[in-house]
């Protein structure tokens, strides 16, 4: 059995590969990498898996809510995810970036016992990241 | 190939052991055991699997499926106080997961059949909590 909470948060970013020329970058990302950056509101989704417990419960929600707000929604909410969030500054602020740096955030301080099954952020209603644990450790980018 | 129908019911409940102290009931379940009970409209997502049949070109005939989803989980949950009104809550506690548990139990013998089989059953207590159930061999 699964459960999935829902978590919202404001942050801005920009899209700058500092492998790539000035020129590259601005073809690449486009609008993303305009100079001072732009936000979004981001919504993400927290996936635990296990078997019920005999408190007819998976997980204690306020634990749950406790670890993500505090590893990831007290670091991003209304930050600049590019200078505020140290693990982001060597890498480009992408929502696959994120997903992956929120998902390492969260087993640093894993203490439920469930399993954390999956990190979904949607950058927009249009755009939306999902890193399944299975598949976690593939694609890291820089 | 996998088909999902959607259905939604409003119901009050109560998240709260008998065995334990109201004190100890508020450790566990926070505002959930409030004694007089809560409600939410829930958002009920049942899917199906199957191959679309070579006649009908349907996996599953969706005016059966909202029948069955009326029958066994809207008529009788929607407007309800699950504790008090819809078995088993009066004994075991409505947590969305055992929520999700009793609506497979409901629907898996009306949908099974021959190469058509329930899925899973996803249960929102609110657009931010929801559970998932695949049956006993997902646990």
């Amino acid at each position: 059995m699964q459960l999935t909470r829902r978590y919202r948060f404001s942050a801005s970013h920009r899209l700058d590969s500092p492998a790539l020329t000035a020129k590259q970058n601005r073809q690449l990302y486009g609008k993303c990498n305009y100079p001072y950056g732009h936000g979004h509101d981001y919504v993400l989704s927290v996936t635990v898996e296990g078997g019920i417990r005999p408190d007819g419960q998976l997980v204690d929600r306020r634990a749950l809510d406790a670890i993500v707000t505090k590893q990831v929604l007290d670091r991003v909410d209304h930050r600049n995810l590019n200078v505020d969030v140290p693990e982001l500054t060597q890498l480009v602020a992408t929502t696959e970036n994120l997903a992956l740096v929120v998902r390492e955030a969260l087993l640093a301080d894993w203490n439920l016992p469930v399993r954390l099954a999956k990190v979904r952020i949607s950058e927009t209603d249009r755009n939306i990241f999902e890193l399944l644990e299975d598949s976690a450790d593939r694609g890291r980018t820089q | 190939m996998l088909l999902t129908r959607k259905a939604e019911f409003s119901a009050s409940h109560v998240c709260a052991d008998p065995a334990l102290s109201p004190a100890e009931n508020q450790a566990i379940y926070g505002p959930n055991a409030n004694p007089n009970g809560h409600g939410h409209n829930y958002v009920l997502e049942v899917t199906v699997e199957g191959d679309p049949d070579p006649v009908t070109g349907m996996v599953f005939d969706l005016r059966e499926l909202k029948i069955i989803l009326n029958e066994e989980v809207v008529e009788p949950m929607d407007h309800r106080f699950l504790n008090r009104e819809v078995e088993p809550f009066d004994r075991v506690i409505p947590t969305t997961e055992n929520l999700a548990l009793e609506i497979w139990k409901r629907l898996e013998q009306r949908i099974d059949r021959t190469n058509i089989r329930l899925k899973n059953v996803r249960v929102y207590e609110t657009q931010d909590l929801y559970v998932d159930y695949g049956g006993p061999a997902c646990s």
